[in-house]
């Protein structure tokens, strides 16, 4: 008798197993340089998000709750594209992801957006600024329309906010230190990403009544920058432009700290928005500042509680690509709202609907390309300040705290 | 102008000699061409900064704890990896590569790919005929040019820099004048390792510590022992001088081309092979065998 009940029970719970529990969350694969702290950010957002979702019952598909599932997926593209187009491949074709999310490097995230759109499925990025990935969209709609940029602006519109920066950087040197036309040295690792930015500051930052005293463009890789610092002291620059997204960044932050150069450094300088920024430079970092995106002041109602519940459970301070958080919160939204997962109906939800994110205030335009705006999706400015990453601008967000120049 | 290239380019040459140095001692005497040579210069920068930054240790204990253990791992790694392969070049060739892969792998497990500074021994900054300049900085060209002095002492004045010198000349003769050329291979890694290593602890604090971090060098250090000619210490010594300060004139004369500091030197490199191709002061391949 008892065989007989037991039978049919442990085979529907086979069977449920078999095609069932899993298949019914929702699959998000999570694509990044996991060695890298890059990559700990994408996963580390995500797995915010997972649990909260999760926590609050799931996400909601045709009157059924689904379970967030997140797969972490190695790109390791920093040292290697092909390695970030395999692991693309992988997480659609082997791990049935349902969403992609992440990427940083653009050069391998141009080549994942190929692999994600032959399979059509809907990839959210979360790192890489070349304008090449929306320009695609704008081009070949069709073909495209699956990619999303969520993190951060293209690289055109982080000029737009550098410049904004610069002018309120510059201002503070002419009030403080009485030069009416503070001196620029733009310093630019040599990769494909800063040429467009190196044009627009020799162009602009004159109409701004900067003098550019030269460009240095060291190796990306470089591990000594003293002989261009000491360029740049016999310059008399009272600003190091930096573009910098490597190890350059923190070579830079500590050589300037050393050899005490009295210029403050701004720009994007990628290793400076990270924790053990002042770590690595020894304590060297002070005026060393940089666009970022997160700090505990209120770009939008949700970023201080994410700022700080991000703290609390890693203990260290977000940065940009920890945005994942924002994409699947994102995508949960909008699969709720079209009560689907299929990225035909997602897509033009996405496109129309307004998203308030913990980072940014999303819409998208044509390329699927955030909307610039002050405040919205401009992202920070941040300078360390005796080993503390102070956010200084823009000045009408509430929290920001002034901006400090080196002693001369 | 003169001034900062002068001194930017003494510090690089320093460090630069060092690990040339190195590298060339060992291919000249061992024939092995040691690929991971900056893999250790790369260990033991991570070993100060586990002493030092991590376990809290004093410098002056790090320093010598960190060289000694990265010259018995090389000791270790000389027996079990390239000793069975030695008489057969290319095996040694991807050896040393493979090698130098698993410590930068087993590094990135470790630590991460995040970048670490060192603090430095002594903080501050004097200026020399008007160029700013580091204190430690001024430390890294004092140990530098103890070593090299050290170490051309060494060679040129103790039995065994006698028998590393014979073994590098020829070693068919060393064999036959009763040298354990096998041990003074094995003495020669260490020393040579040794090189590296103190050359990893001196710029750890001035240098940014990460897993990539033996690359950049490997291709100037091969650049250099190239440039003086395969095997020769003179060579290599003046090599680095001679890249160093290449790289320095390539920053100060074309600023906005100072990532080609690296090609530049390379350049040079292959402008003397042309005319010399033994190096500058290498040993004309016919008329060594």
């Amino acid at each position: 008798m008892c065989r007989k009940l037991l039978l049919p029970v442990v085979a529907a719970l086979g069977l449920a197993f078999s095609q069932g529990v899993w298949s019914q969350d929702i699959k998000f694969a999570i694509l990044g340089p996991m060695a890298f702290v890059q990559g700990e950010n994408h996963w580390a957002g995500a797995e915010m998000a997972r649990d909260e979702i999760n926590k609050a019952g799931g996400i909601s598909v045709g009157g059924k709750k689904h379970m967030v599932e997140i797969i972490k997926i190695d790109t390791n593209e920093i040292q290697s594209v092909p390695d970030a187009t395999n692991a693309m491949e992988r997480a659609i074709t082997r791990d049935k992801a349902d969403f992609l999310i992440g990427g940083f490097r653009s050069e391998a995230v141009l080549a994942m957006q190929e692999v994600a759109m032959d399979y059509k499925k809907l990839f959210l990025g979360v790192g890489a600024a070349a304008s090449k990935l929306g320009l695609n969209v704008e081009q070949n709609y069709d073909r495209y329309k699956y990619w999303f940029r969520a993190a951060p602006t293209k690289d055109v519109d982080l000029a737009r906010t550098l410049f904004a920066v610069m002018g309120s950087v510059a201002a503070q040197i002419r009030t403080d230190l009485g030069k009416q036309v503070p001196k620029v040295a733009i310093v630019a690792e040599k990769t494909a990403w800063t040429e467009g930015l190196i044009k627009a500051a020799q162009a602009n930052l004159p109409k701004m009544n900067m003098e550019v005293v030269g460009l240095w463009q060291p190796s990306a890789v470089a591990t000594d920058v003293t002989a261009e610092l000491s360029a740049i002291k016999r310059a008399n620059a009272d600003i190091v432009f930096t573009i910098i997204s490597g190890p350059l960044g923190i070579v830079l932050g500590r050589q300037m700290g050393e050899l005490e150069l009295p210029a403050v450094a701004w720009g994007i300088n990628v290793e400076a928005q990270k924790d053990g920024f002042w770590q690595a430079t020894a304590g060297k970092g002070n005026y060393v500042s940089t666009l970022d995106t997160y700090a505990e002041v209120e770009v939008t109602p949700k970023t201080i509680p994410f700022v700080r519940a991000f703290k609390a459970r890693f203990h260290k301070s977000p940065i940009y690509t920890a945005a994942t958080y924002d994409a699947i919160n994102q995508l949960k939204v909008a699969i709720e709202a079209v009560d689907s997962l299929d990225p035909e109906k997602l897509i033009p939800y996405i496109e129309k609907n307004e998203y308030v994110g913990t980072g940014a205030i999303a819409t998208y335009d044509k390329r699927h390309d955030l909307v610039w705006a002050v405040g919205k999706t401009s992202g920070i400015a941040v300078e360390w300040q005796d080993g503390e990453k102070v956010p200084f601008w823009p000045p009408q967000t509430k929290g920001m705290r002034p901006f400090k120049l080196p002693k001369h | 102008m003169f001034s900062d290239i002068l001194i930017s380019g003494l510090v690089n040459s320093g460090v630069y000699a060092l690990l040339a140095l190195g590298f060339s001692l060992i291919f000249g005497v061992a024939r092995i061409v040691n690929i991971a040579h900056t893999a250790f210069y790369m260990l033991a920068a991570y070993a100060l900064y586990g002493l030092m930054v991590i376990g809290g240790m004093p410098l002056l204990l790090a320093i010598p704890l960190a060289v000694v253990a990265v010259v018995a791992l090389s000791l270790v790694c000389y027996k079990l990896v390239i000793e069975p392969v030695r008489q057969h070049e290319s095996a040694v060739l991807i050896a040393t590569i493979a090698l130098a892969l698993i410590f930068q792998e087993s590094l990135l497990v470790a630590f991460g790919g995040s970048f670490r500074g060192i603090p430095n021994a002594v903080e501050g900054v004097t200026s020399i005929i008007g160029v700013r300049v580091s204190y430690q900085r001024l430390i890294v060209l004092a140990v530098v040019a103890v070593t090299l002095v050290a170490t051309w002492y060494l060679l040129n004045r103790t039995r065994l820099g006698l028998a590393i010198r014979t073994a590098a000349n020829d070693q068919e003769i060393a064999n036959l004048m009763g040298i354990n050329v096998s041990r003074v291979a094995m003495y020669t890694i260490g020393i040579s390792v040794a090189l590296a290593a103190i050359a990893g602890v001196v710029v750890a604090p001035v240098f940014v510590v990460d897993p990539l971090m033996w690359l950049s060098p490997l291709v100037t250090m091969l650049a250099i022992v190239v440039l003086g000619g395969l095997g020769s210490l003179k060579g290599s010594v003046i090599g680095a001088f001679i890249i160093g300060y290449v790289e320095a004139i390539t920053v100060f004369v074309v600023p906005s081309g100072s990532y080609l500091k690296g090609a530049v030197a390379l350049s040079i490199m292959i402008v003397v092979l042309l005319f010399r191709p033994e190096g500058l002061f290498g040993v004309v391949f016919e008329e060594e065998r």
